[in-house]
């Protein structure tokens, strides 16, 4: 049993570790739900695909330099402390991301403006990949031996609620720019993206007062009085032939699987909906965001769930039934999306017409929304915009969008399906702070920790979009053919985990 | 179990030395294909940072092999040892 003062320490302990972690999630996340946009922000107009590619091979270089910062800021944890190397990621990540909200875009300095993203985006990894072992270790090294998995299973929520809150964010700002719906877009699109890159800055600023305050984990601590601190963690890691195996399969058994399931449900799933079933900018951002509040608190379910029934078999379903439905669930998503055995609602459909006069300049700019009202509820919406001069003569303009709106019944439908996806994130990942953990002693543990993690959601699920849509445009007759970088990732990992991990909870993790 | 497990991994040694030939062999033929600064980027980051994980899975491969994952640890000072 607890004493209150015990509880009282590991509730500022969770929430100190749990905000800071968040933010970190919130910075890195921005840029990835705002990647169309930054697109043809920063990168050349070639073709909107390549632009998107560009940005998206951005968002893997974060995702790849995770790995490297799990290095360099792990080994700076297993030897300088957790408190002040999660205190130095905090304030790398906060600086990039405000950072990048100030570069100006490609028309204005040129290629300068992607080296500068791509550099910031680069520091963005490098401090996420330092970030997330401290938070954990720090947290499970403050727990009692019997409550490790729900007590970090809130650390397990804040990537969630990282996500959550940039689409929050993103979907606020979209709409407050102006009263006119269609010059906030604009607007937003223009400069208004930047808003959620400056408004990190203040969550940094709470942050770090928040940390400061906080004391040196006590196992760190004591290993530190005792004189027995790691000399080389990176060395003893990775070269230690009893340590490698164990980091190998953290990886190969646990992370690179979960790692797959977490962004195929909550980034590919985006993606998904926005480009290949062309639902709505908004209804997208909207399904998740309903998706992810109804799920978040499962990850402390099934995180307190581990401490009772161990790790591996929680985590391992949540495998399981990604492998198992993921085809069955993007099918559905195709199904209630789609318009094709669908005839058109004439009473409904209707031509939309604005033209905005650009004062003093003898043109204005033509929207022109056709919206096309199917008998199954499904609007879909084709806007297109045309430069109209003065003279009378009309230019067309390169812009076409395409978009569909959901009825309510649909909708709901399509929050189902993306829960389904994070109910089996919440398996795989809400035990797996605890599971690494005590995979690892102490004096080696926020390196060797930190390595199998940011590889298994760094390398192999921070690519799952990016692979997925390119797998997409390599066999195009298939439109779920992208689910099966997911799906092999995720199966292999399911055999060798069943095959090779233990179920077994370590009690003992001060040695 | 263990019998099992020594088996998987020679599969996984093999598997990974395949997958990494595809990857290497898909990656050659999306480039002749199309030669553009994209693809190249795209693909050579793939073949570079899978280089690592596989040798790391070859390293898996050939433990489980050897039996290193017969017994696993159950405490710090069999890992540190």
């Amino acid at each position: 049993m607890q004493s209150p003062s015990e509880k009282k320490v590991i509730r500022k302990v969770i929430f100190a570790s749990s905000v800071g972690t968040l933010i970190e999630w919130y910075d890195f996340y921005i840029f990835g739900s705002l990647a169309p946009i930054i697109a043809t922000q920063f990168f050349p107009k070639t073709n909107p695909t390549a632009a998107l590619l560009s940005t998206l091979a951005t968002f893997a270089a974060g995702f790849i330099v995770r790995p490297f910062g799990a290095l360099v800021f792990g080994r700076l944890g297993d030897k300088v402390g957790r408190k002040y190397t999660f205190l130095l990621t905090l304030v790398l990540m906060g600086g990039s991301t405000f950072a990048i909200g100030l570069i100006p875009g490609y028309d204005t300095i040129g290629f300068l403006a992607p080296i500068l993203v791509l550099l910031l985006r680069l520091i963005q990894g490098l401090a996420l990949g330092g970030e997330y072992g401290g938070a954990a270790t720090y947290v499970a090294e403050h727990s009692p031996e019997n409550r490790r998995g729900y007590f970090t299973s809130w650390i397990q929520t804040t990537a969630t609620l990282g996500l959550l809150l940039s689409l929050g964010i993103i979907l606020i700002t979209r709409k407050s720019m102006s009263s006119d719906p269609a010059d906030s877009i604009r607007a937003f699109e223009d400069w208004g993206w930047r808003i959620p890159f400056w408004f990190s800055v203040i969550l940094v600023g709470m942050s770090i007062y928040i940390r400061l305050k906080m004391h040196e984990s006590p196992m760190f601590s004591k290993l530190k009085a005792d004189g027995k601190l790691s000399i080389n963690p990176i060395k003893e890691s990775l070269t230690k032939k009893a340590n490698l195996k164990m980091v190998l399969l953290a990886l190969f058994g646990a992370t690179m699987g979960q790692g797959v399931v977490w962004y195929t449900g909550q980034f590919y799933a985006q993606t998904f909906m926005e480009n290949t079933i062309k639902i709505d900018f908004e209804q997208t951002r909207t399904i998740l965001i309903c998706a992810i509040v109804v799920a978040t608190p499962l990850f402390i379910f099934f995180g307190n769930l581990s401490d009772k029934i161990g790790r591996k078999w929680i985590i391992m379903v949540g495998l399981f039934s990604a492998v198992l439905l993921y085809r069955p669930i993007y099918q559905k998503m195709i199904d209630i999306s789609s318009v094709a055995e669908s005839r058109v609602d004439n009473s409904k459909t209707h031509i939309d017409r604005v033209l905005k006069p650009n004062a003093g300049k003898g043109y204005g700019l033509q929207n022109t929304t056709a919206f096309t009202v199917y008998e199954n509820g499904i609007t879909e919406k084709k806007v297109h915009v045309d430069t109209v001069y003065s003279s009378g003569v009309e230019k067309p303009q390169l812009i076409d969008k395409t978009s569909k709106e959901l009825p309510s019944d649909r909708y709901w439908m399509m929050v189902g399906l993306i829960f389904l996806q994070i109910l089996f994130v919440t398996m795989s990942y809400g035990p797996i702070a605890a599971f690494l953990v005590e995979m690892f002693p102490t004096k080696i543990r926020y390196t060797s920790m930190s390595l199998p993690y940011h590889l298994g959601n760094g390398v192999f699920g921070g690519l799952t979009p990016f692979i997925a849509v390119l797998l997409g445009t390599m066999y195009t007759g298939d439109l779920l053919v992208g689910l099966w970088y997911p799906i092999i990732v995720a199966g292999f990992c399911l055999l060798i985990g069943t095959i090779y991990l233990s179920n077994k909870i370590d009690n003992n993790v001060k040695d | 179990m263990n019998a099992i497990k020594k088996f998987f991994g020679v599969v996984w040694m093999i598997l990974g030395v395949v997958t990494y030939g595809i990857l290497l062999k898909t990656a050659l033929e999306q480039i002749s294909a199309k030669p553009t600064t994209d693809t190249i980027v795209q693909w050579s980051i793939f073949v570079i940072i899978f280089f690592p994980i596989t040798i790391g899975f070859l390293i898996f491969g050939w433990l489980a092999f050897k039996g290193a994952y017969d017994e696993l640890p159950t405490s710090s000072d069999e890992i540190e040892g």
